[in-house]
């Protein structure tokens, strides 16, 4: 835990833990509470594959980040790739159910309590997901150009401590929605 | 573990005596955390300012009952604004600045950890602040509802709904301070970072200045305590454009919610605030006494212990909106509880200038003030703590003394001892003593005229956040007296002002080390060069400086 | 500086703000203790080591820490503490824990954007700004309990006199009680910051004998007035866009936006405090209520000055 990198990237996260906390602790207490419909329990399907997906993502970008530290430039990226394909996967199906819930069900952030800590929820750790994605194509992308070097290892151990942090967030994000809460 | 960093350039703009433009884009590139710690403060001070002068207007309209020199709608947003300026525009910037310019020098260090991410805060801080004051010019939306944000400077739902805050200046509050929280969470990583990963060689956790170990506790406060804040924007943001309910009472929302995230944020904000202003005299009390801190553990563990007890009291904002005697009482406990390492801190102060060979240059007679403002201020809040007490006076004259006793007894007192001490180091000159005594001593009659009173105001029914008063009340006579000693700050803030002016221009050489000090900030010159130290420093005790100077008895055997 | 009329909780009447002037002369007492002893150790150490002049320039004897001082100092602040915590838990449920006997009197109060919806349940009563209760003697003690609710904003209820403050909460109901002990008029405000007449919010409570107040309920109980002088303005009254929020019981108006008017003149002042409720000043504010009260909620009538007259003379009749 000496350097530089990884105490800032701890503290990092342990903001982003703190500001989905909120969230999480919003959603919790509002369950139950909306005075209309539609409810979880109408609406809600685990999203199975998605989090299939982005879990087993977390096992691809820890090989991935290994394989650098190990001088595998290429097989780094192509790792890498199969993350950032499986976190779209993901996002796809996030996508997909949003859709289903805002023509099908008429679920918006406005309709009512379930609706507004829902979204605020899902969407929070969405736009993490997205910005873990980005990074992780940058980085394919600088492999695929060889503009990445085994002397980056510690730096893409980084990045995929961020992603199994978001990982993290999506694991109590399912229980406390579709498990907790529907 | 001191870490190679790749060199920053020398600017060479200022030494080749090149126009103001080149030495202007010097320091709006700089990524030097002395400049960037420089321009905290002077952006604090000018904000400060501004914050003072809405204040001098709201007390000269509440001087006597039924003035109308302002009207509602512009004393309203004055009040919000002076609350919001001072905690986020004020307080914060220069707390960080300092950090910024003291904790690298103090451990031996280049420049913080992330140098650029540094620059990024300052400028994020920057951005919010002029945002928030475009308000005043902006804030009129669709509905032409206003200008300058009027919902107080913790903003309680619903009356941030749209519905009971139509235009565009409740925004500007919300997105302002979101911007500036991402900003003031990236400096306090930094500092996290440079303190765990950058220390010179020999300097411990258990050498390093009381100073940075305050900070640390800080920044880690900073880092759980901010989010909260940036969430419930967040939520806020969603309920006034997307139509959420977050706070919607309509819909089965919760008002009480907003201010359960609010405070979580904000009582540990008040810590985030004042410990900085226990870490600038944990270094100018012993230095002016010529003793070593007493009780250096202690105070570390004072410290710890104020940093997580402060994310445990938050609810004690609360105790009269109804949560219920349970609590209510787990938070009467938990308040208490924290005022004890917090008056540890006091009695460790006290004991260090016991015995001591007190000199009383102007950094001291703020820190000596501070230690009676603070007293006060700490027991008016266990007072507080007393839960029925708390439900005559929440809300009232009476805490917005304490927090006054908190904030300007406490802070801003310790922070232009800080700004006497340090200044010599960040120009290399002195600023004037005698121009100092007269600061200090208008600053402090002028700030106890205004801020006693309130105390009695609050206890004899007069509610906070008022534009008027009726006469029948027997509010008028403390009035008057609270806004008279406006007049004798602004005094004293002018001395300041003038005394810093003449200092830069012709001030006296103050030379490495003025004050006769231990910590390494004052091993190199003044101001340091770009790269603080010529060679890396090797440390042997918390007083490198102390064993350089009697190597006979250097302090490590003594720790 | 303190006249017979100042809010002040040092001079209470009623039995929870008795008990609270009681803890807190407790907790003024230990902090004032607290502060005369560290104060004065300063003062001591500040007058004591000072640097005199002709000082050799030494360095004193450096003191690094005494684990059995700081014990002390640690342990001796600690029980302080929980003397204190006991202390105020054991008023925090005896105060908020008294529930209402039998003939308690129930006032429901709802707050708004800057007024006060008074409601008294059981008797059949609303009104508005001016609370009125009966005063509790000993024989025969009588408390009121107050149901708390907000029609808007958070708004805060305070009379220093008479106990802590209770806030107002949109979406939830809060209870507070008071027990007045003598007669009087005791004065308070709105002590949560609610918007643009947060100041203007005020609060008065009468506490009458029983006779009178018995009286005055059925005063406030009755229909209200119909002098056939004023029947003009009763006409422009109900013609008018006053039914909308205000009500009269015994004509059509009965709006809910805005207060209770039936006994209007029975009330010492009108916008919740901020004037004297005398003819001039009704016509003024029903003129242009933000003539008296900036931002004032009600929109100006726009009426000519005969209709205006009529009007007047009708609500001056509404006792």
């Amino acid at each position: 835990m000496s350097s530089r990198g990884r105490v800032g990237m701890v503290c990092l996260i342990v903001a982003e833990a703190s500001l989905f906390a909120v969230f999480v602790v919003a959603y919790l207490f509002y369950l139950g509470k909306s005075l209309t419909g539609p409810f979880p329990s109408d609406v809600l399907s685990v999203p199975v594959l998605g989090t299939v997906c982005l879990l087993s993502s977390s096992v691809t970008v820890a090989v991935g980040a290994r394989a650098l530290a190990r001088g595998g430039v290429g097989r780094c990226g192509a790792w890498l790739l199969v993350t950032v394909l499986l976190g779209a996967v993901f996002l796809a199906g996030t996508a997909a159910e949003w859709s289903r819930l805002i023509m099908r069900e008429g679920l918006t952030v406005s309709t009512n309590l379930f609706g507004t800590t829902y979204y605020a929820l899902v969407g929070l750790h969405a736009s993490h997901v997205v910005v873990g994605l980005v990074m992780l194509a940058l980085i394919t992308v600088f492999a695929w150009s060889r503009a990445l070097r085994p002397v980056h290892a510690e730096r893409v151990e980084l990045v995929s401590w961020y992603w199994h942090f978001v990982d993290g967030v999506w694991v109590v994000v399912l229980t406390v929605v579709y498990v907790i809460g529907r | 573990m001191s870490v190679l960093v790749p060199p920053i350039e020398t600017p060479e703009a200022a030494a080749a005596g090149a126009g103001w433009p080149a030495r202007l884009h010097e320091w709006v590139v700089t990524v030097d955390h002395k400049r960037l710690g420089v321009m905290y403060v002077v952006a604090g001070l000018a904000f400060f300012l501004i914050a003072g002068i809405e204040a001098s207007v709201m007390r000269w309209q509440l001087a006597a009952a039924g003035k109308t020199t302002v009207s509602p709608e512009v004393f309203n947003r004055l009040f919000t604004m002076h609350g919001t300026t001072m905690v986020f525009l004020v307080g914060i910037p220069i707390v960080f600045g300092f950090a910024n310019y003291l904790v690298p020098l103090m451990v031996g260090a280049r420049d913080l950890a992330f140098p650029r991410l540094n620059a990024f805060g300052f400028w994020a801080f920057l951005f919010g602040g002029l945002l928030l004051y475009f308000s005043f010019l902006g804030g009129d939306g669709l509905y032409g509802a206003g200008s300058a944000p009027s919902v107080g400077w913790f903003a309680y739902a619903p009356l941030t709904a749209r519905a009971f805050s139509p235009g565009n200046s409740t925004d500007y509050w919300n997105l302002s301070i979101l911007v500036m929280g991402f900003g003031t969470v990236a400096t306090a990583i930094n500092l996290i970072t440079t303190t765990l990963t950058m220390r010179c060689r020999g300097m411990t956790l258990g050498r390093m200045p009381l100073y940075v170990w305050m900070m640390l506790v800080v920044s880690g406060m900073t880092v759980m305590a901010l989010p909260p804040l940036s969430a419930a924007q967040v939520m806020l943001l969603l309920d006034r454009f997307l139509g959420a309910h977050f706070f919607d009472t309509q819909a089965g929302g919760s008002a009480i919610m907003w201010q359960h995230f609010f405070w979580f944020f904000g009582h540990p904000e008040v810590y985030i605030l004042m410990v900085p202003g226990f870490a600038f005299v944990s270094e100018i009390i012993p230095v002016f006494s010529r003793k070593v801190i007493f009780g250096y553990p202690m105070v570390v563990a004072a410290s710890l212990a104020i940093g997580f007890l402060s994310m445990t009291v938050w609810a004690h904002h609360m105790f009269a909106v109804g949560m219920g005697s349970p609590l209510n009482a787990a938070f009467a406990a938990s308040t208490m509880l924290i005022a004890v390492p917090t008056g540890i801190k006091i009695f460790n102060w006290v004991a260090t200038m016991y015995g001591g060979r007190i000199r009383f240059a102007t950094p001291m007679l703020f820190a000596c003030a501070f230690l009676f403002q603070f007293l006060c201020a700490g027991l008016t809040g266990v007072m507080l703590a007393v839960v029925p007490f708390n439900w005559q006076v929440t809300d009232s004259y009476f805490v917005v003394a304490h927090f006054h006793y908190v904030l300007v007894g406490g802070l801003v007192f310790t922070i232009f001892g800080a700004i006497y001490y340090w200044f010599p180091k960040v120009t290399g000159r002195l600023l004037s003593e005698r121009l100092g005594r007269w600061h200090f001593w208008l600053f402090v009659v002028g700030f106890n005229v205004t801020f006693l009173p309130m105390h009695w105001l609050g206890m004899i029914g007069m509610p906070r956040r008022i534009y008027t008063y009726p006469a029948d009340r027997g509010w008028d006579f403390w009035n008057l007296v609270v806004s008279l000693g406006v007049l004798f700050q602004a005094a004293a803030v002018l001395v300041f002002v003038v005394n810093v002016v003449i200092a830069l221009r012709r001030g006296a050489r103050a030379g490495d080390d003025p004050w006769d000090a231990w910590t390494l900030e004052w091993a190199t010159t003044s101001p340091p060069p770009p790269y603080n130290f010529e060679t890396v420093p090797v440390v042997g005790s918390r007083r490198p400086l102390w064993d350089l100077k009697y190597p006979a008895d250097p302090d490590g055997p003594h720790e | 500086m303190t006249g017979a009329s100042t809010p002040s909780m040092f001079a209470p009447v009623s039995t929870p703000a008795f008990a609270i002037r009681e803890v807190s002369f407790l907790v003024l007492a230990i902090a004032t203790f607290i502060f005369v002893v560290v104060a004065g150790l300063t003062v001591y150490a500040i007058i004591r080591y000072r640097r005199r002049p002709g000082d050799d320039g030494r360095e004193p004897p450096q003191m690094y820490g005494s684990a059995q001082i700081e014990l002390a100092w640690t342990v001796v602040p600690f029980l302080i503490v929980i003397i204190l915590f006991l202390t105020t838990a054991r008023y925090i449920f005896a105060i908020e824990g008294r529930a209402p006997t039998a003939q308690a009197l129930e006032v429901t109060i709802v707050g708004n954007q800057w007024w006060w919806e008074i409601r008294y349940p059981k008797l059949g009563i609303v009104t508005a700004n001016e609370l009125h209760v009966p005063v509790s003697d000993p024989a025969n003690p009588i408390q009121t309990f107050i149901t708390l609710q907000s029609a808007d904003v958070i708004h805060s209820f305070w009379l220093p006199q008479l106990h802590g403050k209770t806030d107002l909460v949109p979406g939830k109901t809060n209870r507070t009680w008071i027990e007045p002990l003598v007669p009087g008029t005791f004065l308070g405000q709105c002590a949560e910051y609610c918007g643009l007449q947060h100041a203007g919010m005020l609060l008065i409570v009468t506490v009458h004998p029983r006779d009178e107040f018995a009286q005055w309920v059925a005063a406030q109980q009755a229909q209200a007035a119909d002098a056939p002088a004023a029947r003009a303005g009763r006409e422009v009254f109900v013609s008018v866009a006053c039914i909308n929020c205000h009500t009269v019981r015994g004509t059509p108006a009965n709006g809910v936006f805005g207060p209770d008017l039936t006994h209007l003149m029975s009330r010492a002042t009108i916008g919740a405090g901020v004037a004297r409720n005398t003819p001039e000043n009704l016509r003024a504010w029903v003129k242009d209520p933000t003539s008296l009260k900036p931002g004032a909620l009600m929109p100006a009538m726009k009426l000519s000055d005969d209709k205006l007259d009529q009007l007047v003379a009708y609500l001056v009749t509404l006792r």
